[in-house]
């Protein structure tokens, strides 16, 4: 079969930038260094609501969700996307997320459910690893 | 409803209008998992209701844009849209990209709308190997009508015809050239041709100069490939373009031509499965080849030729299956 480069079954990872925040840099960095790791990158962009975002990563089927956030609405956004999931039954999909995000709100995000933060400066084999990581856990 | 409590879990919760659940099954399909199969005999008999058009043209052209468009303009129609959205596997990593959804929002927040994106994954002809099998789990889960937007294609990408009963192809203004080059291939497979980006200089000379075109064309079952200007970013021209999809899909009802397409398109797919059972066990086998090696050997040292070394794995794989 003339598909050897792709594993039999790719991770897939949502990558969206939830709220009004035209930074999109860093989302899309992450975004290539996810798919030149051999992941398909469902890359959704700028605007997104929460609902968008669990309904995207429920359609696609993803195995992980990536939230970029550097407008300073990550204590509103980023517990929205966890409780919406929840509630829609999907609470098994992880979610990682990057951006600003002050380390004070990186520990109260975390306990609330977000897997893995990361700042600037953060090494994308580190991004490329944790993604792995909470994507396949058995593996 | 008599045959439900028999479907499989996966195909009833696909009846059941489980979002997640037909996902999960179009990862499975996607992935080749056997463990679907049963899943995917049962939900055969509920297909075959919905109409499977496929949006392809060059890169950038606004495929996803249209798309967008139309998801408006059936709605409002009160027919349900399934999207199929692919775009290519990088060849070297194996992944990909997936960014089509950002212009298909209309996807978003009406469950009347299920948009996938599907990478490639190295299927060459503009759209993913498990393609058909997708829109057909679409089809299970009741939607309408089913868009497939291919890979941003060339000349040869035109594997859509045996997934879409219409094709139409996207070409922008100012595709002088490379209207030249695809008189061949993708130009011949346009049931519908849409100029987009109409709101730009140049858009009545490129849909002159494709009607003209058109009309020089190859002559396939009767039909005449319909010329549109649409601005798909101005909301312009989508009823005309989608009232030229319906024509071409009323033209096949007519004279037993629908059954014919189908039935080209069922006999790909059932030689397609079978080509890639025989190609799974010939891979099998020539793992399992101890003597493989030995016998290559011989082929570089000129000792025996190629063909006699693919008729005896060939002899081989016929024994074994
Ligand atoms: C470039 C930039 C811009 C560009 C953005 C261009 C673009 N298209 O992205 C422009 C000029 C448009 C801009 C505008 C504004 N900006 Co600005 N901008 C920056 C700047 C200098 C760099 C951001 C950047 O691109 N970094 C490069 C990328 C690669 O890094 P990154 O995004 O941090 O991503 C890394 C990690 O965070 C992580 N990561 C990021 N996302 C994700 C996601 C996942 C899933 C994972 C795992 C990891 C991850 O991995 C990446 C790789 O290491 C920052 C300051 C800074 N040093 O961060 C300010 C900054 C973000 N901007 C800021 C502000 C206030 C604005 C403006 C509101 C006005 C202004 N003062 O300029 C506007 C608003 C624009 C808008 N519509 O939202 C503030 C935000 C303050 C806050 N959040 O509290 C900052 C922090 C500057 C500051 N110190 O005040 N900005
Ligand atoms: N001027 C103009 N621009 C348009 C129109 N339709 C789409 N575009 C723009 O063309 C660019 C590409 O649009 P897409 O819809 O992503 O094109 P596509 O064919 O899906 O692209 P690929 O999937 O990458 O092949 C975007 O910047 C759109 O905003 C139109 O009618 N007029
Ligand atoms: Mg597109």
């Amino acid at each position: 079969m003339p598909r050897a480069a792709v594993p039999a079954s790719p991770i897939r990872v949502l990558i969206a930038k939830p709220g009004l925040d035209g930074h999109d840099r860093g989302a899309k960095v992450v975004a290539r260094a996810l798919r030149d790791a051999g992941m398909e990158v469902i890359y959704v962009g700028l605007r997104q609501t929460p609902e968008d975002i669990v309904r995207s990563a429920i359609e696609e089927d993803v195995d992980l969700i990536g939230l970029s956030i550097l407008s300073g609405a990550h204590m509103a956004l980023l517990p929205r996307v966890v409780k919406l999931l929840k509630s829609r039954k999907a609470s098994d999909i992880p979610v990682f997320a990057g951006g600003i995000i002050p380390d004070e709100d990186a520990r109260s995000l975390r306990r609330g459910g977000i897997k893995a933060i990361f700042g600037p400066g953060a090494s994308l084999e580190e991004i490329v690893a944790t993604a792995r990581r909470l994507a396949r856990p058995s593996a | 409803m008599s045959r439900a409590p028999r479907l499989p879990v996966a195909a009833r919760a696909v009846v059941a209008h489980d979002r997640r659940a037909l996902a999960r099954l179009i990862s499975a399909v996607e992935d080749r998992d056997p463990s679907v199969v049963p899943a995917l005999r049962a939900l055969y008999a509920r297909t075959g209701h919905a109409r499977v058009i496929g949006v392809t043209g060059p890169l950038g052209v606004g495929k996803s844009t249209l798309i967008n468009r139309l998801i408006e303009l059936l709605r409002r129609r009160g027919l349900t849209v399934g999207v199929v959205a692919i775009d290519p596997s990088s060849p070297f990593s194996g992944g990909s990209v997936l960014g089509d959804r950002i212009r298909i929002e209309r996807a978003l927040g009406d469950d009347g709308v299920f948009l996938r994106s599907m990478a490639s994954r190295g299927h060459a002809g503009g759209v993913a190997a498990a393609t058909r099998e997708v829109c057909r789990l679409l089809d299970a889960f009741g939607m309408d009508i089913i868009l497939v937007e291919t890979v941003g294609s060339g000349q040869v990408d035109v594997e859509i015809r045996d997934v879409a009963s219409t094709s139409i192809v996207v070409l922008v203004p100012h595709l002088g050239d490379e209207v030249q080059t695809l008189k061949a291939g993708l130009f011949e497979i346009a049931e519908v041709f849409c100029v987009n980006k109409s709101d730009l200089p140049g858009a009545e000379t490129a849909a002159r100069d494709l009607s003209d075109l058109a009309a020089l064309g190859t002559d396939r079952d009767g039909w005449r490939p319909t010329v549109v200007s649409v601005s798909a970013q101005a909301g312009a021209g989508l009823e005309t373009l989608w009232a030229a999809v319906e024509a071409h899909e009323t033209y096949l009802d007519g004279d037993g031509r629908r059954a014919r397409g189908e039935r080209r398109r069922l006999a790909q797919e059932v030689v397609g499965l079978v080509r890639e059972r025989v190609g799974r066990e010939l891979g099998r086998s020539v793992d399992r080849d101890r003597d493989l090696g030995a016998l290559l050997d011989r082929v570089a040292a000129r000792a025996i030729d190629p063909y006699s070394a693919a008729d005896r794995l060939y002899r081989e794989l016929r024994r074994s299956g």
